[in-house]
């Protein structure tokens, strides 16, 4: 087991429709929904509303670093666009 | 053996127990009907979480004329669905190594106030849950018989090592008071063969009563039949390999 917690902002849809998403787990071990040994499966969620507060993506190591690599370049076309507001201009 | 003109009947629920420091914690808990005596089996639950695969085990052993608890070892991570649980958990790092020992040797306890015991109690893991059963085994004495079933991590690097998992099972063997019987897959990555090896060799060093089956063409979790990795030929062996060995120490 692999895992890293990253605090996060936004939100997500979870079974109860949308909640504050206030932290990311990121794991590499066993999926539940996969078909594979391991998994690079992310949880978005809240804690302090309990472990229902809980978006899951669980992803094959290669679709993992294309996600990464896609919103990098999301990113960096936003960035480029002017469209990424600084915090302190909000 | 159950014959079919054998009378059968369990009671399967539900209950609260004494885990580590003391914590009530919730196990489920099934049992034949009758007086018995019977013997008992602890059954720790794996990474996954507690869940329904883990509900129809403890039935299935109760069938098998075992009185069966399975504590939930994930009660203080809060309540939801066991994956919602269980994903909890995993952020965590897992749970600590003395908190599961604890909650292991609660069932344990609990059994072995039950008129209905035979004396006898064995301890059964998959997983994680195989890990923390080898240290149960090995760290508290009350049990007669551990079924490891694929427990990743019973050998561990220095740098693996963490607070909750201070010290790799394998370090315990020496004390490990009962026989074991381990069940692994050739294409598992955890445990991997050469570690499998490494906790035989241990095992052989001590003089300890062991008897571990490698399975080819099976990886790790050969046993669950709602997963990919599920090996019917394999897993069928291992089941009646269990049995006989539980039948074997418990009996």
């Amino acid at each position: 087991m692999i895992v890293k917690q990253v605090a996060v902002e936004g939100s997500g849809k979870g079974t109860s429709g949308w909640f504050e998403v206030r932290g990311a787990n990121v794991s590499y071990d066993h999926p539940y929904g996969m078909s594979a040994e391991h998994a690079l499966n992310i949880d978005f969620v809240n804690e302090a509303q309990g472990p229902g507060a809980r978006v899951a993506v669980e992803l094959s190591a290669e679709s993992a670093r294309a996600l990464v690599n896609t919103i990098l370049a999301v990113l960096a076309q936003a960035e480029l666009g002017g469209y990424i507001e600084l915090k302190a201009e909000r | 053996m159950y014959q079919t003109n054998m009378y059968e009947g369990m009671l399967a629920e539900t209950i609260t127990m004494p885990g580590a420091n003391g914590d009530v914690i919730n196990a489920y808990f099934a049992r034949p009907l009758g007086a018995g005596p019977f013997p008992g089996m602890v059954l720790i639950h794996h990474m996954p979480g507690w869940d329904e695969w883990y509900r129809e085990a403890t039935r299935k052993f109760a069938h098998h004329g075992y009185a069966t608890i399975s504590p939930n070892l994930y009660f203080r991570a809060g309540h939801g669905t066991p994956e919602d649980v269980a994903a909890k958990v995993r952020a965590a790092g897992g749970i600590p190594d003395d908190q599961a020992v604890g909650d292991a040797e609660g069932a344990m306890k609990f059994l072995r106030s039950l008129p209905i015991l035979n004396g006898k109690v064995g301890i059964f893991g998959t997983c994680s849950g195989g890990r923390h059963a080898t240290l149960s085994a090995s760290r508290v004495k009350g049990f007669d018989a551990l079924v490891d079933c694929w427990g990743g991590g019973v050998v561990m690097a220095q740098a693996d090592l963490t607070p909750n998992r201070p010290v790799a099972p394998i370090e315990y063997t020496k004390d490990l008071s009962c026989p074991i019987l381990g069940l692994f897959g050739e294409e598992d990555k955890s445990p991997t063969p050469e570690q499998v090896a490494l906790h035989e060799a241990e095992l052989k060093k001590h003089n300890k009563v062991y008897e571990f089956h490698m399975y080819p063409k099976a990886g790790h979790g050969f046993f669950y039949y709602d997963r990919a990795a599920y090996r019917q030929e394999q897993a069928i062996d291992g089941w009646k390999k269990t049995f006989a060995f539980l039948e074997k120490h418990l009996l």
